[in-house]
């Protein structure tokens, strides 16, 4: 029997604090809150092991281990103080997958309709996972993909099933 | 199916990833104004065949409105743009004439009509 197409994880020490703000006039106070850099639109910047990626134009997302939220939310609000923004640990709202494995593209390649072969690796790219909304990015020799806690046993269900051994895109 | 680029992500986000929002560049009738105005506002649309602008949504991604030129009867488009224009702009005009010389534009220009004058 062939093995699987990747390795699906769930990532369970991911934090995530969600920012929505005016980039532009509050980049600066952003990025020295988080200590990682503005991403530039659809990228993300990774300083580990904290990430910050780019979701929407007023939107960025800062993903660190679980343990840093409380500290991280207390530095972020303090320093978009006074700024029509919004700093919200949204750690329990979202599940995290890990897809590893030489063929991780194409168990997303499965669900996903982007082009996910020309994604740069610093890329964030927000898209669909069949029927729900999902973020994805590169990490090490896959991918890591975001989703809804709501969702996440169809995320985990799909995952698997597009991972399956023997169903990979390539010809035989 | 159809493919269009946002403008606020430039993301190439296929028709799946979008949420349709129908006619673009709608102008509000509300208090105050004639039955037949506020009428038209809320039912009279616009049913082209050949060159059309709409209003899309990048819902499975950047989440911003933006609006699209396309043809609904060859479904090509000719550029996408901001919501904040009040009127296609010249770019997409340009690109329109290109296709199709014999297509005219239906609104009138103010000036204050350009992209730059309104906040985003």
């Amino acid at each position: 029997m062939a093995e699987a197409l990747a390795r699906i994880t769930k990532l369970t020490d991911l934090g995530m604090i969600q920012i929505r703000a005016d980039l532009a006039a509050a980049g600066d106070a952003i990025a020295a809150a988080c200590g990682v850099a503005i991403p530039a639109a659809t990228a993300m910047v990774a300083k580990a092991p904290r990430r910050l990626c780019w979701m929407s134009p007023d939107e960025l997302l800062l993903v660190l281990p679980l343990a840093e939220v409380p500290e991280a939310v207390v530095a972020l609000t303090a320093a978009l103080e006074g700024q029509h923004a919004l700093v919200l640990d949204v750690s329990d709202m979202r599940s995290a997958f890990g897809i590893e494995g030489a063929k991780a593209e194409q168990v997303l390649m499965k669900l996903c309709p982007a082009d996910l072969a020309k994604m740069p690796a610093d890329g964030m790219r927000r898209t669909r996972a069949a029927q729900v909304a999902c973020g994805v990015w590169r990490q090490g020799d896959g991918f890591v993909l975001i989703g809804f806690r709501s969702v996440s046993d169809y995320l985990l269900g799909l995952l698997n099933g597009a991972a399956q051994a023997g169903t990979q895109l390539d010809p035989r | 199916m159809l493919t269009l680029t946002c403008p606020c992500c430039g993301i190439t986000a296929e028709e799946t990833e979008l949420h349709p929002g129908g006619e673009a560049h709608l102008k509000r009738f509300g208090p105050g104004s004639s039955d037949g105005d506020f009428e038209a506002y809320l039912f009279a649309r616009k049913n082209p065949k050949g060159v059309h602008f709409e209003r899309w949504r990048h819902a499975y991604g950047c989440g911003k409105w933006f609006l699209a030129a396309r043809d609904t009867v060859t479904l090509e488009v000719f550029g996408t743009y901001k919501a904040q224009n009040p009127h296609p702009t010249p770019e997409i005009v340009a690109s329109i004439r290109a296709k199709r010389p014999d297509w005219q534009p239906d609104w009138t220009e103010t000036k204050t009509s350009s992209a730059e004058s309104l906040t985003e």
